[in-house]
């Protein structure tokens, strides 16, 4: 009844479109997350297999799947395509990252022309996919995947679940096409607590705790269809042979008019030439998978040290952060005036993943002394060979991380070695490594007095102030008396020294054993050289630096 | 009957970003790529009787290098390097500038009105985009590090920005007949087809006043000439 008004040409073209568009979202989404960067040529003459005169490729296996969840039908009120994209590790452990829905509303547009700016809006919301494809945080966490986790996609066709998208997901909405018979809506619900990917975002979220639970909670409906990996190509693997895309499908040629409006000529034409089957381009490799996988994967994490490269030699660690409970102390709900003027809003999309973190890691700090050994920490030493003997063979798969607390120049005794048991908690690799204190974030708090230009001098200057010590008995190191730099807070009624020792050790849970793996602190210990060396590189810079404290 | 003035119905969006100076090409590029995607169509092939054909549009991915980004850009190595000539001397300008570091390019996408002789032709802009660029200066790595990702993170905020701009389906000038296609479109690039664009730049002093006595403009279409 609500389409009478239009003709039926009209209406074969409009459900024409809406159903290439529905394949070819679904191949925008899932070639967005492949982990390769993507890349067509533009073609001054038009090929006939170039839906909304976009070059788009077409895997077989991505259009198979899609066909099959949409069995023939169209979305409709009530019957949403959807696009799941989710994060499976080695281990076998998945996360719903993304639901990307192409939904239909009543809400027609009686009077729009559908040949003609249907079309034209179906691409430009075409082309906004591809742009907004890149901005979710599943992008960056898709371009690193292949050894410690793949991305996978999933198509179903009704209902939109967003449950397993964890609490306070975000929505984006990519666009929305009115066309006679509804309005077309194209969005993205993301998964944001996977925010702890990245220590920055961490500062601005409430404590995780809970967050990584929640993904072992069943997933409330049984997969209708499987997941696949975004980036392996069954086609290939086990010979199964999709129909190319061409072989079947109505080729759209079209043709505007330019002379009266009304008239808008638009033929599409069954074609059934043969063109080679889509092949993707030669950015999109196929990585080989799945072999050493828990290899990597647990030289990986105990590799990972979240050695604290805070800010300045006022390095502070934090403990890893899993689930179950752990106090992690979490000063983090500070959100301090931006340096661009105003509050800066809270980013909803948190950046990277472990790499970045890596990378962090491996970046030296100015001016800061890694001191070498110290008999404290040779003790230490001990208690991670001995302990290590006690891990073989245990019934647990315990994974340790080191975690050790790097305080710069000038102080006795250097390194603290925090130790925390990670049991098999799926995803601890993202959690964050260390957390820095906003405030000494130098974009989120300028500094306030001019003289204290970064806090890496704020912090030698209480190293200079040595005397008499503040520290936590727990700790191994002795802590001077402690001035952080821009240790004034509007926000906190508490003096941020005294913040920062009140929490500095959390307490360790009674439920965790402590047990040290010996290759993350021979890892550790293999890496000194190279940042000692480092140092030395920069050692005209300290010197100078030096010299200006005398 | 009146004219119609030249701001008449030009919908004008202004981006602000806060940028390392060695990030302010990448920021400039990834949006104005990023709106170019949107403004640009495949080639038109004009046929008979007032039909024409569309060309195809590529894609493809580009990273960033000191930011932590990503972004799509029309497959057009003309278009990009139109882009990146403006956008240098943006950059330079801003380097040069003495000023705090403070300044804005502006992309504007009109339309080309002929007059009768002895009036020549009029350029009546429909869409503005601005972006305010204000560039900092960091201490050390660590900044830098934190900068990289706050800015990319500030990038995913433009471009979300950009496409709900987009999405509003305002005012597109009419798609026009073969002899006046080059009053709507840039014909000049090869394999792509951008609506008839300018870019231009400002410096400015924190006040926001204009501190250089001359605009720079980079005009499109007598460059093409």
């Amino acid at each position: 009844a609500m389409d009478t008004d239009l003709s039926s040409q009209d209406r074969k073209d409009l459900d024409k479109f809406i159903k290439f568009f529905a394949l070819k979202t679904v191949q925008v989404i899932v070639q967005a997350r492949l982990g390769e960067k993507i890349c067509t040529r533009s073609s001054s003459s038009p090929t006939g297999s170039d839906w909304f005169n976009l070059a788009i490729k077409d895997i077989p296996e991505v259009t198979h799947e899609a066909k099959k969840a949409l069995a023939g039908q169209l979305p409709a009120v009530g019957r949403s395509m959807c696009v799941e994209i989710s994060l499976k590790t080695s281990e076998g452990d998945s996360m719903e990252l993304e639901i990307w829905c192409l939904e239909m509303n009543e809400k027609c547009d009686k009077e729009i022309k559908v040949s003609y700016t249907v079309y034209n809006r179906l691409s430009l919301l075409l082309k906004s996919l591809l742009a907004i494809t890149r901005v979710t945080p599943a992008y960056r966490l898709s371009r690193k995947q292949g050894h410690e986790y793949v991305i996978l996609y999933r198509i179903y066709f009704g209902e939109v679940q967003l449950s397993g998208l964890g609490e306070g997901f975000q929505t984006v909405r990519v666009g929305t096409v009115g066309t006679p018979v509804g309005t077309i809506t194209l969005s993205c619900a993301y998964r944001i607590n996977l925010a702890f990917m990245s220590t920055r975002q961490f500062e601005r979220t409430p404590p995780i705790m809970g967050i990584i639970i929640d993904h072992f909670v069943d997933r409330p409906y049984p997969s209708s269809s499987p997941m696949h990996p975004c980036n392996y190509r069954a086609g290939e693997d086990n010979g199964a042979v999709y129909p190319s895309v061409e072989d079947s499908q109505e080729v759209c040629t079209t043709s505007f008019s330019t002379s009266p409006p009304s008239q808008c000529v638009f033929t599409v034409t069954k074609a059934h030439f043969q063109t080679p089957p889509p092949v993707v381009t030669d950015t999109l490799k196929v990585p080989v998978m799945g072999l050493a996988f828990s290899h990597q994967l647990s030289s990986s994490r105990l590799s990972y040290q979240p050695a604290a490269l805070g800010v300045g030699s006022a390095d502070m660690g934090y403990p890893v952060l899993f689930a179950g409970g752990l106090n992690a102390a979490h000063p983090h709900q500070l959100i301090g005036p931006g340096k661009e003027g105003g509050v800066p809003p809270i980013p909803s999309q948190p950046a990277h993943g472990t790499q970045a973190d890596q990378e962090r890691i491996c970046t030296p700090l100015d001016g800061v002394h890694y001191s070498a050994a110290t008999p404290s920490s040779s003790e230490d030493t001990e208690t991670v060979s001995n302990s290590s003997e006690g891990k073989c063979g245990s019934p647990h798969d315990l994974l340790e991380t080191i975690f050790i607390r790097k305080v710069g120049a000038f102080v006795n005794k250097p390194i603290n070695q925090v130790t925390m048991a990670n049991l098999d908690i799926p995803f601890a690799m993202f959690a964050p490594k260390n957390v820095e204190l906003e405030d000494n974030d130098p974009m989120v708090n300028p500094p306030d007095s001019p003289e204290t230009e970064s806090p890496l001098q704020g912090s030698l200057h209480s190293e200079g102030s040595s005397g008499s010590s503040t520290g936590n008995t727990h700790d191994d190191f002795v802590m001077i008396d402690f001035k952080p730099a821009f240790s004034k807070d509007d926000i906190l009624p508490m003096d941020l020294g005294t913040f920062y020792r009140e929490f500095q050790n959390p307490p360790q849970l009674s439920s965790l054993s402590i047990d040290i793996g010996a290759q993350s602190m021979a890892e550790d210990l293999d890496s000194l050289p190279e940042k000692l060396a480092v140092h030395e590189k920069n050692v005209k810079e300290f010197d100078a630096f030096v010299e200006t404290l005398q | 009957p009146p004219r119609a003035t030249p701001t008449m119905n030009c919908r004008a969006e202004v981006l602000e970003v806060s940028v390392e100076g060695r990030q302010v090409e990448e920021a400039m590029l990834a949006v104005l790529h990023t709106v170019l995607l949107h403004r640009s169509t495949g080639k038109f092939h004009y046929k008979k009787e007032g039909t024409y054909s569309i060309g195809t549009v590529g894609t493809q991915d580009v990273d960033c290098d000191f930011i932590d980004f990503a972004y799509v850009r029309v497959s057009s190595e003309e278009l990009d390097r139109a882009l990146r000539k403006a956008v240098g001397e943006f950059k330079d300008a801003l380097r040069n500038s003495g000023s705090d570091g403070m300044g804005q390019i502006s992309l504007e996408f009109y339309q080309k009105k002929k007059s009768r002789w002895p009036f020549s032709d009029e350029c009546i802009p429909w869409e503005l985009w601005t972006i305010k660029v204000n560039v900092v200066n960091l201490a050390n790595e660590q900044e830098r590090q934190i900068c990289r990702e706050k800015v990319g993170e500030k990038l995913c905020e433009k471009i979300i920005n950009i496409v709900e701009v987009m999405n509003r389906h305002e005012y597109l000038p009419k798609m026009p007949t073969q002899s006046e296609v080059d009053n709507v479109f840039d014909t000049s690039l090869k394999d792509v087809q951008p609506y008839l664009y300018k870019i231009s730049y400002q410096i400015t002093d924190s006040l926001g006043t204009s501190v250089t006595t001359t605009m720079r403009r980079l005009i499109k279409d007598t460059l093409a000439l």
